[in-house]
């Protein structure tokens, strides 16, 4: 297990060396610099500039000292939010992020998974039809509707939540946010639920269970819903990386001082060092929570071996 | 009898016949189907019919809230008269209504000139400005003018543009840039999922891995560096994202031409002398097609839900021109004080993703082999 572990750490760095590589040379292709958008900036300073931050070198010569850098855990200064390193502002920014999407991934597990089961055992009544109502629901209504319709209904009609800002991490602030991230994670982690449910209630280990005479929780909880989990297991590794690392249109709409809203901006105002940082970072979590599932996948199906 | 029934030979039912079946016995998937086409009739024609133009700025009506009965609202009235009497630059002495029509006489202490009537015109108010008369030492007018009325079902936006005009052109944007990058996706996807799985080899394998890198970097970074490639130009943007979106078409296509390759009747067919081409028409694009279909008819919503995000950030679909999520973008930022400039776009937008979505699980269920 040990080894086969970090055999997949060894792996994991060709396949990030990729990524940032193709990241790297893709953002440089693109027309404009960092220094282009600012205004009244002289050609003198703007080379100046340039020169500063070792935009003029070769690109292959930028690219290994990225590359250095990077190796030595430094991302760089950030280009146009000269006051912060790259490393800064994830420091301020990623525990934020972390902490929503931490939340609203435990939120859509737990409430997902007694969702999904309380539509398997109900399969084509009420209950079942419910479920499924909510979690198409969930899975169609995009995050940038559900979030101004919460701040419009408990934010502006009922004042019951803060319609936005971060509040210094006060608990009626994350509520809106937590719910938006959290809404189309219920939404799919039900119907995988639900159908992997239903799928395990058929196997044959669940019938000798019954007829043992084992009372109905215990065939659900101890038996049924071991085998039920494992899809739901696969969705937590991509689900968790994307939404640990902030959502941009959660950020941008509760104004949340997350990461999530720095990619795009990065992006857009070629501020090369944060759009690596931020690719890396999402590489990095990616790779991480694959890593973790796959474990969990062994200690959860004793079927699932790693040698 | 017998001969009536072998009179008239019971037809088989082709796969598509069979499929279509399917589908008409679904409830809501028919439907949703039927609220599509009347969706995309609505936005293709409804600007048509609609007597706003989704550009026109009605500076009277800005942010005017929704409503059935025609404005202007007599309480508008006067409001609208001062502030064309007020460019003017004289003063109301009396006004009343008759009607249809609004008299107003206005005072100056020079003479006023006729050609004033003209502000009433120019407001939106109010429509054929006549003078009535004059006093006798020209400081004195009346004048009067009908009541232009005008019905906002949907409201008006910030800068006074009617919401109805303004949400079936967004409409008409959003779905054709749906259906444009789906069958972009598409395309590529099929073309280069086909010629992996059926070339196979050492060709297969380097095509796939070229996939599996794609599919590392984050998608959002991939279509960032589209528009900062293509600008703002729509029509290529969208172009690039329907280019972003065949990676999965591709993989699907490439599983499927794998599988049918092995089955026994391809290799039936190889055996009595088929040639390659034969064998693609007849036995692999055939069997490929129900999965695409399906696919597309999910890959759709998606492609809507990305544009409507991406003009959410204010990189897709530029003013003047509008799409769902434009004009959502706009409406999250005014919840508070208007909110139809949310909830309507809101409701188109959602209510088309949810019959995309039934009519994509009808295909499904119709066409899903599994299921017989």
């Amino acid at each position: 297990m040990l080894l086969y572990v970090l055999r997949r750490l060894l792996t994991a760095i060709p396949t990030l060396f990729v990524i940032v590589t193709l990241a790297f040379f893709l953002i440089r292709v693109a027309p404009g610099g960092p220094f282009n958008q600012e205004r009244g900036l002289s050609p003198e300073i703007k080379a100046n500039l340039e020169a500063q931050f070792g935009l003029n070198d070769p690109l292959w010569l930028q690219y290994a000292h990225y590359l250095n850098n990077l190796l030595h855990g430094n991302f760089g200064p950030s280009y146009n939010l000269p006051d912060f390193t790259v490393g800064e502002l994830f420091a301020k920014g990623l525990p934020i992020s972390i902490q929503l999407g931490a939340s609203a991934l435990i939120l859509a597990l737990i409430l997902g998974t007694l969702l999904g089961t309380v539509a398997a055992l109900n399969q084509n009544k009420w209950g079942d039809y419910s479920v499924i109502a909510l979690a198409t629901a969930g899975s169609t209504i995009p995050t940038f509707v559900i979030a101004p319709i919460i701040q419009l209904v408990f934010g502006l009609s009922w004042k019951l939540l803060p319609i936005g800002g971060w509040g210094d991490g006060a608990l009626l602030n994350k509520i809106g946010p937590v719910l938006t991230l959290a809404l189309p994670q219920i939404a799919i982690v039900a119907r995988l639920m639900r159908g992997s449910m239903i799928e395990s209630l058929r196997s044959h280990h669940i019938r000798t269970a019954r007829a043992l005479g084992l009372s109905d929780w215990s065939v659900v909880v101890r038996h049924a819903l071991r085998g039920a989990v494992l899809p739901i297991i696969s969705f937590t590794g991509p689900a968790a990386a994307a939404l640990l690392t902030g959502s941009i249109i959660v950020e941008t709409i509760f104004a949340i001082p997350g990461i999530g809203r720095y990619f795009v901006d990065a992006a857009l105002n070629r501020d090369y060092t944060l759009v690596m940082g931020t690719v890396v970072v999402i590489a990095l979590f990616t790779i991480v929570f694959n890593l973790i599932v796959d474990i969990m996948y062994a200690v959860v199906d004793p079927r699932v071996r790693y040698d | 009898m017998t001969d009536d029934v072998m009179a008239t030979p019971i037809a088989g039912r082709s796969l598509w016949g069979d499929a279509w079946a399917r589908l008409k016995a679904n409830r809501a998937a028919m439907f949703s189907l039927y609220y599509l086409i009347a969706m995309a009739v609505i936005c293709v024609v409804g600007p048509y019919f609609v007597p706003h133009q989704y550009t026109t700025i009605y500076a009277d009506y800005v942010r005017t809230a929704p409503s059935l009965s025609s404005y202007p609202k007599p309480d508008m009235i006067e409001t609208a008269l001062a502030e064309a009497v007020k460019r003017m630059r004289v003063d109301v002495k009396e006004w009343h209504q008759e009607g249809e029509r609004v008299f107003v006489t206005v005072a100056s202490s020079k003479a006023v000139d006729e050609r004033n009537a003209r502000y009433l015109d120019r407001s939106d108010t109010f429509d054929d400005a006549k003078v009535e008369g004059k006093s006798a030492d020209g400081r004195e007018m009346t004048m009067s003018a009908s009541v232009k009325q005008q019905y906002f079902f949907f409201g008006t936006d910030n800068t006074g543009r009617d919401m109805l005009s303004r949400t079936l052109m967004a409409g008409r944007i959003s779905l054709a840039i749906g259906l444009l990058a789906g069958f972009v996706a598409v395309t590529i996807g099929v073309v280069y999922g086909a010629t992996a799985g059926f070339v196979g080899g050492k060709t297969d394998e380097v095509m796939m891995r070229i996939v599996d890198v794609l599919y590392s970097l984050p998608f959002i970074f991939f279509v960032i560096m589209l528009v900062v490639f293509f600008g703002r130009n729509f029509v290529l943007m969208f172009l690039a994202v329907g280019a972003v979106l065949w990676l999965d078409m591709a993989r699907i296509v490439r599983g499927q031409a794998l599988s049918i390759r092995r089955q026994e009747y391809v290799q039936a067919a190889e055996a009595l002398g088929v040639r390659t081409r034969g064998i693609l028409m007849r036995h692999v694009i055939p069997n490929l097609l129900g999965p695409v279909v399906i696919y597309m008819t999910l890959l759709v919503p998606q492609v809507i839900i990305l544009e409507s995000f991406l003009s959410f950030l204010g990189l897709g679909v530029q003013e003047p021109m509008t799409s769902w999520g434009v004009l959502i973008s706009v409406g999250a930022k005014n919840i508070g004080t208007a909110n139809w400039l949310l909830l309507f776009p809101a409701f188109f937008l959602v209510s088309t993703l949810f019959a995309l979505n039934f009519v994509g699980d009808g295909l499904r269920d119709a066409l899903d082999p599994k299921d017989r």
